[in-house]
């Protein structure tokens, strides 16, 4: 078959720019064929090489006596004592979702699952953050359904307990959608599987799902802005079979049992062209592909589409020769394709052979290596203009304004549609902050949350990137886990344009030194540019995705609120209102400065949390909609009423950070008051749980008619 | 006290089964779907999941894996069977169990926990609890809502083989049903987990009987 010629326009098709082309042609010395530009734009397009981001995320802290492997690998692996690691990350699959949601969003589940169980690790946890456009938006309405659903459809399927996320409604999603996919696996630390490849002439061995068009220049359509050609990208979706995947989970932790395996790596984005490459440069090695020996599922494939298909359910592996019969048994088990399409070579080179013919020469430590790095102009986000005036409002109002908005009311019918319980380990359920997994034959327990809240970060980068780690420490510790590590999903605008670039940088120097002070290093993450829609970018959205420790069950803060206990608030109010939900849901505002993050004042109040589990029965952080919301939820999930003595707005509705709210007996709250005046943490009693009224300010409401609002308002809005 | 997990591929509540029959006290194998025989048991588990991926039907390709045939054999022997969910999905394709299950009414996967009332004390199963009784067990399904012609329904309500019926019900089962028994009484199937709902950390224990009093029912037998 003609491959085509290469063109300037066919350069400009592959999102590669006059000046990469260029670069391409000093590093091979002769111009490449129509293969070897397709692995170029697979290597070096934004998703892949990280070109814009890397300078920036080297400065985020990845360390620590906690982390036995930071970014870099397909996931991070924590140490969570006792010969076991928690193996996490969290991955964006934004672009897809947009153009065809289910499937979207079904793979971006099965391609993060996939990062963790390519390490050795069995699933034991799952969560997704969307952002979705304003309701009323006539695109969100089938977004939130097919997204939901694709969700759903794979994890439940695959088999892996959905323990939380987070869903949110605003008008710069419209044209672009968010779906961070965060998974977590257990391994034993010392049998953990790494990609680099080691030996000369070993088989590369190809499993799973056969290769088929799908996902072709998936990676490549993800790094480019939305406009309105946007049906034509649908073929670029792949189309997930968590059927497929689960067996493929199975038999690959069978043949890790069996030590055949030297090195894998999952076939994510840039399928056959990435995870060859990585695992050759990772091991100092080369690598030749005999593509005719890759199965396939349609006729003609040629090579181009073959090292370009994104299809999903893939793994390449470089297995111990002596082996290859054991591992060839597991994989006839599970009924799963399992071919050798090439071996390991001693040169540097990047060898792609297809019936005989050279389709690829290219030297693949530089391919891997050489992609560029852009040092991208960047002007700081201008500080916010002060808040206007707030007028009063009558709290209760205030209140039911935000149970009944779809950004603030229960999610229920979303978690309800995820497995949230298989594999019977579940402590905590979504809805509540964190979710709590009990580490299966163990006492201990493995908190999960995902945080960030884009409109702070807007009108404050860095604020806003600390708020976000701020947050998850706050949700892991009102369950009495200790945070002990996080990921991060950066989902941004255009990068070419010095503004959106500002806000990344200010929210990675938000999150580092976040993440530094709180003893939370990133061990993994993704970068998502380009969420722009006609020119029209998303919120700055980083999402933080925080794994927690609890040694014991017993030291969880998983109660109830009973009758007669007294509201506690933990942390310093001033009454912020800047930024806060009550502005934009009651007042339709975004204005002022977001609340600024006391980082010491964090970790001493996590750490009192910590310190006086025994004496809270229950807890959570204050974040959106303040101490009303925050005694909202804890009195709704008890059916116990409660009464707030303030009702001043700022004072109930203000959004100061480094908070928490108590629920504890008068006998227990006087022992934390001790304690808190030895550790320096402001303690206020604010009110009391009891009766089944809320009150705020002297105005009463049945909690029945709060929490009925609260319960019912998603499915009225979308179902 | 003997009992075997059947694993088909994509079966993924096959542990959890084995571990709330191993805490009740049953000595727990797991056998391969593509095994032909047994093990010498009491009792056969089939777990819940998505044997094959629930393509074509629920649990229709499971029914025709080389164990089903071995499955039958001991059901009709007058071993006990456990089904739950995609396990009873398998045991209504087997046709060890009458009716069908079709999708949910709301055509939503439904994750939660319901009440169910138990209908019967008189099978192994559901002896460890007083007939009328509310428990509180998860459900977790896309296709839960039991459906049979009204001879079938009839005869399962006058043999009194309607285990579990839905407090309220959340996927439009027929007569509310979450779970039937079979004539001799001792194949069970249910949509509802009771495995999902059977330790202290599952945030109440009401499925536990179902296990406990299965291995009571045994021994004195």
């Amino acid at each position: 078959m003609q491959e085509p010629a290469i063109t300037p326009d066919l350069i400009a098709a592959h999102g590669l720019t006059p000046d990469e082309y260029d670069s391409i042609l000093d590093i091979i010395g002769r111009a490449p064929t129509f293969t070897e530009l397709g692995i170029f734009s697979a290597m070096w397009n934004e998703h892949c090489s990280y070109k814009s981001s890397k300078k920036w995320l080297r400065t985020l802290p990845t360390e620590g006596p906690q982390v036995i492997c930071g970014p870099g690998e397909n996931a991070g692996i924590v140490d969570i004592g006792d010969g076991q690691a928690v193996v996490f990350k969290m991955e964006s699959h934004n672009h897809p979702s947009y153009i065809e949601p289910y499937q979207g969003a079904a793979t971006g589940v099965g391609g993060i699952l996939r990062d963790v169980f390519t390490m050795g690790a069995r699933p034991i946890a799952a969560m997704n953050a969307l952002s979705f456009g304003e309701p009323a938006h006539h695109k969100t309405r089938q977004l939130v359904h097919g997204v939901v659903e694709g969700v759903g459809g794979y994890g439940n399927c695959f088999g892996v307990p959905t323990v939380g996320g987070e869903v949110r409604f605003h008008a710069a999603y419209n044209g672009n959608c968010l779906v961070n996919a965060f998974a977590a696996g257990l391994a034993d630390a010392d049998k953990i599987f790494y990609s680099a490849a080691s030996g000369v002439g070993m088989p590369v061995v190809y499993l799973g799902a056969k290769t088929g068009r799908d996902g072709v220049g998936g990676a490549t359509m993800a790094s480019a802005e939305f406009d309105d050609t946007i049906e034509e990208k649908r073929p670029t979706v792949q189309v997930g079979d968590p059927f497929t995947e689960k067996r493929l989970m199975e038999a690959t932790l069978e043949l890790m049992a069996t030590g055949a395996v030297i090195s894998i790596q999952d076939m994510g984005a840039a399928g056959l062209t990435c995870s060859a490459v990585e695992m050759g440069d990772k091991g100092g090695l080369g690598v030749r592909l005999d593509l005719e020996r890759v199965p396939v599922r349609e006729n003609a494939m040629t090579a181009y589409e073959m090292m370009l298909s994104e299809s999903q359910e893939r793994m390449l592996m470089v297995l111990k020769p002596e082996l290859e019969a054991e591992a060839k048994a597991v994989f006839d088990k599970w009924d799963l394709d399992f071919a050798i399409v090439g071996e390991t070579i001693a040169e540097d080179r990047f060898l792609i052979m297809h019936n005989g013919e050279t389709k690829a020469d290219l030297p693949l430590s530089k391919l891997a290596s050489s992609a560029p790095e852009y040092d991208r102009p960047w002007v700081p986000t201008p500080a916010a203009e002060p808040l206007e005036d707030v007028p009063g409002i009558d709290p209760i109002d205030g209140l039911k304004a935000l149970l009944a908005s779809p950004n603030y009311c229960a999610r229920n019918w979303v978690f309800e549609q995820y497995d949230t319980m298989v594999m019977a380990d579940s402590a905590c359920l979504p809805g509540t902050g964190a979710g709590v997994i009990r580490v299966h034959g163990t006492d201990k327990a493995l908190a999960f949350t995902s945080d960030v809240t884009p409109r702070y970060v807007k009108a404050n980068p860095e604020e806003g990137g600390k708020q976000a780690v701020a947050e998850a420490y706050r949700n892991l510790v009102s369950k009495g886990a200790k945070p002990l590590a996080s990921t991060d999903n950066l989902n941004f605008g255009n990068p070419e344009k010095p503004e959106i670039m500002g806000q990344f940088v200010g929210a990675i120097k938000g999150i580092g030194a976040a993440c530094a002070a709180l003893d939370m290093p990133i061990v993994s993450g993704n970068v998502s540019l380009y969420n722009e829609t006609d020119g029209q970018g998303i919120l700055p959205t980083p999402t933080i995705g925080a794994v927690g420790l609890l040694n014991s069950l017993d030291d969880a803060i998983l109660g109830d609120v009973r009758e007669g206990h007294m509201a506690i608030l933990v942390g310093e109010t001033t009454g912020h209102l800047g930024q806060s939900a009550l502005l934009a849901e009651v007042f339709n505002r975004e204005d002022g400065d977001a609340p600024h993050v006391d980082l010491e004042a964090e970790a001493r109040n996590g750490q009192f949390i910590l310190d006086n589990a025994a004496n809270i029965n229950a807890c959570t952080d204050l974040s959106d909609g303040g101490l009303a919301m925050a005694a909202f939820e804890l009195a709704e999930a008890s059916g116990v009423g409660v009464t707030l003595d303030a009702s001043d707005t700022p004072t109930l509705f203000g959004e100061d950070q480094a908070r928490y709210l108590i629920a504890c007996s008068f006998d227990k709250a006087e022992a934390l008051m001790v304690a808190a005046a030895q550790a320096g943490v402001p303690l206020t009693t604010v009110g009391r749980f009891a009766g089944s009224d809320v009150t705020l300010g002297g105005t009463s409401v049945p909690l029945a008619e709060l929490a009925e609002v609260y319960r019912t308002t998603f499915a009225a809005t979308f179902a | 006290m003997k009992a075997a997990v059947l694993v088909f591929p994509g079966s993924n509540c096959d542990r959890d089964l084995a571990v709330a029959l191993r805490g009740a006290g049953f000595d727990v194998e797991m056998v391969w779907h593509k095994e032909t025989a047994l093990p010498k048991v009491d009792v056969v588990g089939v777990p819940g999941g998505f044997s094959y991926g629930d393509y074509l039907r629920c649990g229709a390709i499971a029914a025709q894996s080389p164990i089903a045939t071995a499955l039958k054999a001991h059901a009709e022997a007058g071993g006990y069977v456990m089904g739950v969910c995609n396990g009873c999905q398998i045991l209504a394709e087997t046709g060890l169990l009458p009716g069908a299950l079709l999708r949910n009414a709301g055509l939503k996967y439904i994750c939660k926990t319901v009440p169910l009332v138990v209908e019967t004390a008189d099978s192994a199963f559901t002896s460890g609890y007083a007939q009328g009784d509310t428990i509180d067990i998860p459900i977790a399904h896309h296709d839960g809502n039991y459906t049979a012609d009204a001879d079938t329904l009839a005869m399962l309500k006058a043999e009194d083989r309607i285990a579990f019926t839905y407090g309220d019900n959340p996927n439009g089962s027929d007569a509310d049903i979450a779970g039937i028994l079979s004539a001799n009484r001792r194949v069970l199937g249910m949509m509802p987990h009771p495995e999902r709902r059977a330790e202290a950390v599952h945030g109440g224990t009401d499925g536990a009987a179902m296990f406990t009093g299965l291995a009571d029912a045994l021994v004195s037998a």
